[in-house]
């Protein structure tokens, strides 16, 4: 086995390098706060009485939750995208799109925007490739110098 | 004195848990994935460990953003399954060991590991998916089980290097154990996937090749993969397999490959699975009977000892 610098830690990556990636949105701290009461709302939905008072008026329930306008309209619309894009977690999400019934194939399908066939197909065909899929500037893949750098 | 003698990587992709609560394993969707698994029931059914101890993450069900531990253990005696928001599995409870697990805080919280001690905890489809894939739908989970929850779901998760230590640390935790104990880890999540937004359905089968033949011989090779690379490359939720890293730094540097499993797609994931037992061990039967000889002779005593 190869012994080599056993103390090497990859490093973080950094904003630049993460928001190159197409398609994606990373959850990291600040997206976190400011996600926090769409995520918890989402939270709340796992307790079967929360989600009765839910369906029976989806606004009105929503106002215990200090949400931006923006969220709010986010979440009455199931725009997932722009939930994400507004501090939401897929993994939160789950609980809402599980209350409508939904799967995470079903609405990751949403998120593509393609149709539910044609999104069921494209993983019957072993997913969406990498290739062409790592970085909006097309800059070469390979391991930039912020995540060679070893730390300490 | 208590053991660590193999490791079981696998997915834990919800849907799994479905197909098995709805009795969907043999539709033609399923079927592949089920049969898949048909050999690693019997391996564990003829291992019958004492304790798991099983590496899994929480998917925003016992903790939500209020409070993110990156390692927590779970030292109860008992662990409910979770309602998710459709009901919790109909799943047995999980029944911890508490006395192990407590050992097993005091000692990597000593070995400066911050771990997160966790009484009470309801347990999702993280944990429960992987016990339902190696033991099907019994009355009651045969063996008992501690969680070990690793935050993968907000940025950072700790690095792969970091899950290697720590893997290492709670080896020799199990070790000073002084009850005879024959314990199995599991490290769970990934393959390659993405469930966020327009790059959602991403999979890389070649990454995920090149991570389990790392997994059995190049391990530190794998603990410098950066997070980044883990998104780019494999989608955003596949950092998940930083938890694959703790199962292996627990086992011995050489091990062997029991069994291999890989499957695209189960549901949005590339499914994988692996069985690694250290290299020292007694063989069992789903070994090769050549590997299992070369193996007794190359200084199975002198590994045992350890």
């Amino acid at each position: 086995m190869k012994q080599k610098d056993p103390d090497y830690v990859p490093g973080p990556g950094t904003p630049e390098e993460f928001n190159d990636i197409p398609g994606t949105t990373l959850f990291d701290m600040q997206r976190s706060r400011q996600g926090y009461h769409v995520n918890m709302f989402c939270m709340s939905l796992m307790k079967p009485d929360n989600r009765a008072e839910f369906r029976a008026n989806e606004a009105a329930y929503l106002q215990k939750f200090p949400m931006s306008p923006g969220q709010r309209e986010a979440v009455l619309k199931r725009d997932w995208n722009r939930m994400i894009e507004l501090g939401g977690n897929v993994y939160f999400l789950s609980k809402l799109f599980s209350a409508d019934g939904l799967s995470f194939q079903h609405v990751a399908a949403i998120m593509t925007g393609s149709t539910q066939k044609e999104y069921a197909d494209l993983m019957l065909r072993g997913g969406r490739s990498v290739e062409g899929n790592r970085s909006k500037s097309g800059r070469k893949p390979g391991r930039s110098p912020s995540e060679r750098k070893p730390r300490g | 004195m208590a053991r660590i003698i193999a490791s079981v990587n696998c997915s834990h992709v919800p849907a799994i848990g479905a197909a098995v609560d709805l009795g969907k394993t043999q539709e033609p969707y399923w079927a592949p994935i089920f049969k898949g698994f048909e050999p690693s029931k019997k391996w564990i059914a003829e291992l019958k460990p004492d304790v798991i101890i099983l590496v899994y993450n929480d998917h925003a069900s016992a903790f939500s953003l209020e409070i993110i531990p990156t390692f927590a253990l779970g030292c109860a005696e008992e662990f409910p399954p979770a309602d998710e928001g459709w009901g919790p599995r109909p799943v047995p409870t999980v029944k911890g060991h508490s006395e192990l697990a407590c050992h097993i805080a005091q000692s990597v919280i000593l070995d400066e590991f911050d771990l997160t001690i966790v009484n009470k905890m309801d347990v999702d489809h993280g944990l429960t998916v992987p016990l339902s894939l190696m033991f099907g739908q019994p009355k009651e989970w045969p063996c008992r089980v501690i969680p070990l929850p690793v935050n993968v779901v907000q940025y950072p998760p700790p690095t792969g290097h970091r899950c290697y230590r720590f893997g290492k640390a709670i080896r020799k935790a199990v070790n000073s154990y002084p009850e005879d104990l024959r314990v199995v880890i599991f490290g769970t999540g990934g393959m390659s996937h993405q469930l966020q937004g327009p790059r959602a359905g991403l999979i890389n089968r070649k990454f995920d090749i090149n991570f389990l033949d790392k997994l059995v011989k190049d391990p530190l090779a794998l603990t410098r993969i950066p997070f980044l690379e883990y998104v780019r490359e494999a989608g955003s939720e596949a950092i998940e397999m930083v938890m694959w890293l703790i199962s292996r730094g627990a086992l011995d540097d050489e091990v062997r490959e029991i069994y291999r499993f890989y499957h695209v797609p189960c549901s949005n994931t590339a499914l994988g699975h692996i069985i690694l037992e250290n290299a020292g061990k007694a063989p069992t039967k789903l070994r090769k009977k050549g590997v299992a000889k070369k193996a007794a002779r190359k200084g199975g005593k002198k590994r045992a000892a350890r």
